[in-house]
């Protein structure tokens, strides 16, 4: 662990090199998702609200996935840019050396300027919770912790999914975006709104759903049923995460075995 | 002409090499214009008030978006052309017989025609069997068939048009980043992309209409769903001319200005 | 120290296709060709030696190079560096070794060198104390002093190898292998480059194996080279045996006057010919070049004559001719 804050501090200081593009790129990840919401805000304007769900509600699903996602590409970017290390040859260099493939992958590549998305989503988060008649307690503080770190987790994975696959191939990896981007953008919205398939499939699959919906049915009090199980739901969620480092390292075996 | 012509084939060849980034594109619009509809139809459900668009029309909408993203995307861009002007490189490009500015916009449109080429019609053909209500829908006549290929191909042209500016304002900056961010952004939004423009508030609508943004998308979007009426859509078409004849003719100003500069400052 | 034996390797290739449908059939199926990187490699190589490995573009150097990394898993045959078996527990073995890819860089490209090289340190889990000394010896003998506080895209191509060598020279390995050392480089670097090379073998006995192209880095540190050509090992032994057993040419100029006789000689063949230039090749098993010298001032009025020893890279292309590789 200590060791990844060092790779942290040396791509830090390689970022500062460049300053201005570092700001500027900062500021556009900033007001990217800034329209995103406030279209989000006008369709609110307008109707009222979605299946039963209001503005602040949605405001919140938002906050969380967002700031899951800006923190994943942030911190596992170096598996989201995995291909240029394949193409550039470069993963040979991790083989050499002492360390999991994991760590150093990891360690490759920060994307500090996720910053401004992070600081967008946080904005959202603070006026959401804000305009939202929670009743706080200490364990729905720390669900919403884990809301946001399971959906790191989540991110995180399907990027190594998507890293694994170009030990094969790296054409066509733009479909990996589905579930990334797409997810992101899916589950800025309650998962009820969906339909029934696309809901299952991303409570079960791929479960986006454990980030903000199902935890956040319990936050707001929303649940019928056992609360235990829906505040539990973000850390099944991060479960996710172990069958792609299983998958990873299998593509590390091929690779290894092949060279291509 | 014959330039600009030959321009074109070699991008739509060189577009065609990459054709498992366009199939993950395509799969990746298609998701991504399930969800919006899906959006939308959640919002629809149980409105109390009636929406300023109907939901038909929305996924029509929805899906021509997805299918010609490559016509209205801003953000789509040429790295070429950015490292020229940064890297002073430009210098050569002067060299060539060609009017520069023209060239530059055959460059550009050839991109977003091979691009869209390849993704368009996979995405309607499916978009049209689909079952309801996510199908698209034909439009409800010829004559508004023929004025939506007007009005796109027009608001393409618009498009490579405003496009043209970011590049320009490049030369000033030396950062494509800002202009991106800014064209990127306010374009997209005024466009209709994030949201229809109807279903906007209305002190939004006004900005937008006002905009030449919504030229590119909106307007040939609706009208082929018949949401804009063919007489309104005729009168479109001539703003559309209006708009598109007044940004070349600016655009061409400025090219030419800021390429003086480049010349007085020796490259 | 190195032991390969029998090592094979053999890589899939998929045929690459051409048209739509040909690309449509190939998401599902693909033609695949076998190619045979290495057939049964076998060499070991003792303690502090330098062995230069050599042979033409792909003719399985860089795989041999990454088996014995740990890198690749070859399909068949054993291979023992310092008791371990490079592909099983690559942690714990490559804390013994060095790799330099030449043409690729291990260090930080924006950041002061030194930061490379903390970061490394903590990589390799080097101690504190060590790292201390290594790094000083580094410094010395490379030369870095200067340049340890410029980021890496501010140095020239040389600088950057030393860098690049001293960085995989930090954990203290025993063993280094370096792909392609000098290539790109100016002269007077390439020099600096052997130099160091050279040092850190004899003062800390590391083990070197070095690919290259550069038959001079062969010469200048190598007693011994292997050569390998499609896959297979052709030679292993010292240098000067190589160039005895192929290069028995030597290369004699000589400027006359005008004459328009032929200068056959037997022994030799005529590379170029003019009224007043020739340029012979020696076959020195046949006839002493001292003899060449004689016979041709009994058939020309001699200006001037100018002999060569056979360059390395003649005998290294002859080799490949000589083997058809």
């Amino acid at each position: 662990m200590s060791l990844y804050f060092k790779y942290l501090l040396i791509l830090f200081k390689s970022q500062m090199q460049y300053r201005t593009s570092f700001w500027l790129l900062s500021i556009g990840q900033f007001f990217i998702p800034f329209s995103v919401f406030a279209g989000l805000y006008f369709l609110f304007e307008r109707f009222g609200h979605i299946k039963g769900w209001d503005f602040f509600e949605v405001a919140l699903c938002f906050a969380v996935i967002h700031m899951a996602f800006s923190l994943s590409e942030c911190f596992a970017r170096g598996f989201d840019t995995f291909s240029s290390l394949i193409i550039k040859g470069d993963f040979d260099r991790v083989l050499v050396r002492p360390r999991s493939t994991f760590l150093q992958v990891l360690g490759s590549k920060f994307e500090f300027t996720r910053i401004g998305r992070l600081l967008q989503s946080g904005i959202v988060l603070i006026w959401a919770l804000n305009n939202l008649p929670i009743e706080w307690s200490f364990v729905k503080v720390v669900t919403l912790f884990f809301m946001i770190t399971s959906g790191v987790f989540i991110f995180t994975g399907i990027y190594m999914l998507a890293a694994t696959m170009c030990f094969w191939t790296v054409q066509g990896l733009e479909v990996a975006n589905i579930f990334t981007d797409g997810g992101r953008e899916m589950a800025q919205y309650p998962l009820n709104i969906y339909q029934k398939w696309v809901a299952q499939f991303f409570t079960y699959v791929i479960p986006f759903g454990t980030v903000n919906y199902l935890p956040l049915l319990f936050i707001l009090g929303k649940t019928k049923g056992n609360e235990l199980l829906y505040m539990l739901t973000p850390l099944a969620g991060s479960l996710f995460i172990l069958p792609c480092i299983f998958v990873w390292q299998f593509g590390v075996r091929h690779y290894r075995s092949t060279g291509s | 002409m014959k330039v600009y012509a030959s321009i074109l084939k070699l991008r739509v060849l060189i577009g065609m090499q990459y054709r498992s980034a366009a199939l993950a594109g395509v799969a990746t619009q298609f998701f991504w214009g399930f969800i919006s509809i899906m959006v939308f139809q959640a919002f629809y459900e149980h409105s109390s008030i009636t929406p300023p668009i109907s939901l038909q029309e929305l996924i029509t909408y929805i899906w021509l978006q997805q299918a010609f993203l490559a016509f209205i995307m801003l953000w789509f861009r040429d790295n070429e052309l950015f490292d020229l002007i940064t890297s002073g490189n430009i210098a050569y490009e002067l060299c060539r017989p060609t009017d520069l500015y023209g060239f530059w916009y055959a460059k550009l449109l050839a991109q977003r025609l091979s691009s869209a080429l390849l993704r368009f019609y996979p995405i309607l053909l499916v978009a049209f069997f689909l079952p309801k209500p996510y199908n698209m829908t034909l439009p409800p006549d010829v004559t508004t068939f023929i004025l939506f290929v007007i009005t796109l191909l027009l608001g393409l042209l618009l498009l490579v048009a405003i496009s043209m500016f970011l590049y320009i304002s490049v030369f000033v900056t030396l950062s494509p980043m800002g202009s991106l961010l800014i064209f990127g952004v306010l374009g997209e939004f005024f466009a209709g992309l994030i949201i229809p423009i109807p279903l906007m508030p209305l002190w939004l609508q006004k900005i937008a209409y006002v905009l030449p943004f919504r030229w590119t998308a909106d307007f040939p979007f609706r009208v082929y769903s018949g949401h804009i009426a063919q007489s309104d859509a005729l009168i479109g078409v001539f703003i559309q001319l209006g708009y598109l004849l007044g940004l070349l003719w600016l655009g061409k100003l400025a090219f030419n200005s800021v390429l003086k500069r480049v010349v007085v400052q020796g490259g | 120290m190195i032991k390969l034996e029998g090592i094979t390797k053999s890589f899939k290739v998929a045929k690459r296709s051409t048209g739509l449908r040909q690309a449509t059939k190939a998401l599902f199926y693909r033609e695949h060709t076998i190619v045979e990187a290495l057939k049964d490699i076998t060499f070991s190589i003792e303690p502090g030696e330098i062995v230069g490995y050599i042979g033409p573009n792909g003719a399985g150097k860089s795989t041999t190079i990454k088996i014995m990394s740990g890198i690749l898993v070859p399909d068949g045959g054993n291979c023992s560096i310092m008791g371990y078996t490079p592909w099983k527990n690559r942690v714990d073995y490559v804390k013994n070794i060095g790799v330099v890819f030449g043409q690729r860089s291990q260090l930080w490209w924006d950041v002061p060198v030194i930061d490379s090289f903390e970061l490394l340190k903590d990589i390799y889990n080097v101690p504190e104390q060590e790292y201390k000394t290594t790094l000083n010896l580094l410094i010395e003998t490379l030369e870095l002093k200067e340049i340890m506080n410029s980021p890496v895209r501010q140095l020239s191509l040389g600088q950057r190898m030393r860098c690049e060598i001293a960085a995989s020279l930090i954990h203290n390995p025993q063993i280094l292998f370096l792909d392609e050392p000098t290539i790109g480089l100016d002269a007077v670097s390439k020099i600096a480059v052997r130099q160091f090379i050279k040092t850190i073998n004899q003062e800390k006995g590391v083990t070197v194996l070095l690919t290259t192209h550069d038959m001079n880095d062969i010469e200048a540190l190598a007693n011994r080279v292997i050569l390998i050509g499609k896959g297979s090992l052709l030679y292993d032994g010292k240098i000067e045996e190589l160039k005895k057993r192929f290069g028995s040419h030597k290369t004699i100029t000589v400027d006359y006057r005008k004459n328009i006789n032929s200068i056959d000689i037997p022994g030799t063949s005529i590379i170029h010919w003019s009224p007043e230039h020739a340029v012979l090749s020696i076959d020195t098993e046949k006839i002493l070049t001292s003899e060449v010298i004689t016979e041709l001032s009994q058939k020309v009025d001699l200006l001037d004559v100018t002999i060569e020893s056979q360059p390395i890279e003649d005998v290294i292309i002859q080799l490949y001719k000589e083997f058809q590789i």
